[in-house]
């Protein structure tokens, strides 16, 4: 009895910190989420002398992924990426962060382009404003132009399913 | 003459501003990289890491100290885009407080648990007659002491 106790006491310590490994450090909420997107005005990567309009694409849900050539994750999901936006009509748009150009059309060239407009970040100035933390990250933006949920990492079925398509499904 | 001359110190006193106002920016820049997290290492703060993410953060520091704009704002424009994750020593709220006064309040729940258990031993031992060995043993000492 007299050692039950601390024994509990220890055990019950022990659990909530195996708990607490077992969660991701780096999966932080987004600082942004359902505040309004902010402006992205930068170039776009096929057409240089036009510059992306986010107004424009008030009125539906759109996804906006950030990506660049240098990233490995970012073209593990491009081929899923060109299967699934097509397959269930979401516009998607992409930010090319602190990338060159030429790598990036060569990486779209060469697994297909999923994004309907990419836009440069060259300096990473429009990533920073989105509190990117690091490539690839996927924005779902509603139809008020906020932002309403950021997944970290490269996108797969599972996640497209699991995570992304029940925020796209809810806001639609 | 005299108007070159007035330019002379006048560039001079330029220059000599510049020089001072410099090392105090520098001095800013660094404080306040001290005191902001670099999110992709996130044990890390923004001047000691070496992380592209953190470069650029610095970077920006910089420019937003050059243009005037005060320490506070500079850590703001940080909490609104990456959270207030991003102070290296967390902010006092709601998702945080057990953070800060947990060890404090684990120290004084020991410390009163110890404090109960000394007293009720105290009071155990206080109570608890000595036996005639032990009285005899304990006469003994005291005799002991007293004759050298």
């Amino acid at each position: 009895m007299r050692f039950l106790v601390p024994l509990a006491a220890f055990l019950g310590l022990a659990v909530v910190l195996m708990l607490g490994l077992q969660r991701d450090p780096r999966a932080l909420p987004s600082a942004l989420i359902d505040r309004p997107l902010p402006v992205i005005d930068g170039p776009l990567l096929q057409d240089p002398g036009r510059r992306f309009d986010g107004a424009q694409l008030r009125g539906q849900v759109w996804l906006l992924n950030v990506w660049a050539s240098w990233c490995g994750p970012c073209q593990e999901e491009l081929p899923a990426l060109n299967v699934l936006a097509a397959r269930d009509r979401v516009p998607l748009y992409g930010l090319n962060y602190k990338d060159q150009r030429a790598p990036a059309l060569a990486l779209l060239a060469r697994f297909g382009n999923p994004y309907l407009h990419s836009a440069v970040d060259a300096d990473g100035r429009i990533g920073m404003d989105l509190g990117v933390q690091g490539v690839p990250e996927t924005f779902v933006i509603d139809a008020a132009g906020r932002v309403r949920y950021r997944h970290l990492g490269p996108v797969n079925n599972e996640v497209w399913e699991s995570k992304l398509m029940p925020v796209v499904k809810a806001l639609r | 003459m005299t108007a070159r001359r007035f330019v002379v110190i006048a560039w001079a006193l330029l220059l000599a501003r510049a020089a001072v106002a410099a090392p105090d920016l520098e001095a800013r820049e660094a404080r306040l990289a001290a005191q902001l997290r670099c999110v992709v290492c996130q044990n890390q703060t923004v001047a000691e890491s070496n992380a592209p993410l953190a470069a650029d953060m610095r970077r920006v520091i910089r420019t937003q100290l050059q243009e005037g704009r005060t320490d506070r704002e500079v850590i703001d424009f940080f909490e609104q885009r990456y959270g207030a994750f991003v102070h290296y020593t967390p902010p006092f709220q709601a998702t945080t407080w057990l953070l800060w006064i947990g060890p404090f309040a684990i120290a004084a729940i020991g410390l009163a648990v110890l404090l109960a258990v000394l007293r009720r031993r105290m009071a155990q031992h206080a109570h608890a007659p000595l036996t005639e060995a032990q009285r005899e043993r304990a006469r003994r000492l005291l005799d002991e002491e007293s004759n050298p």
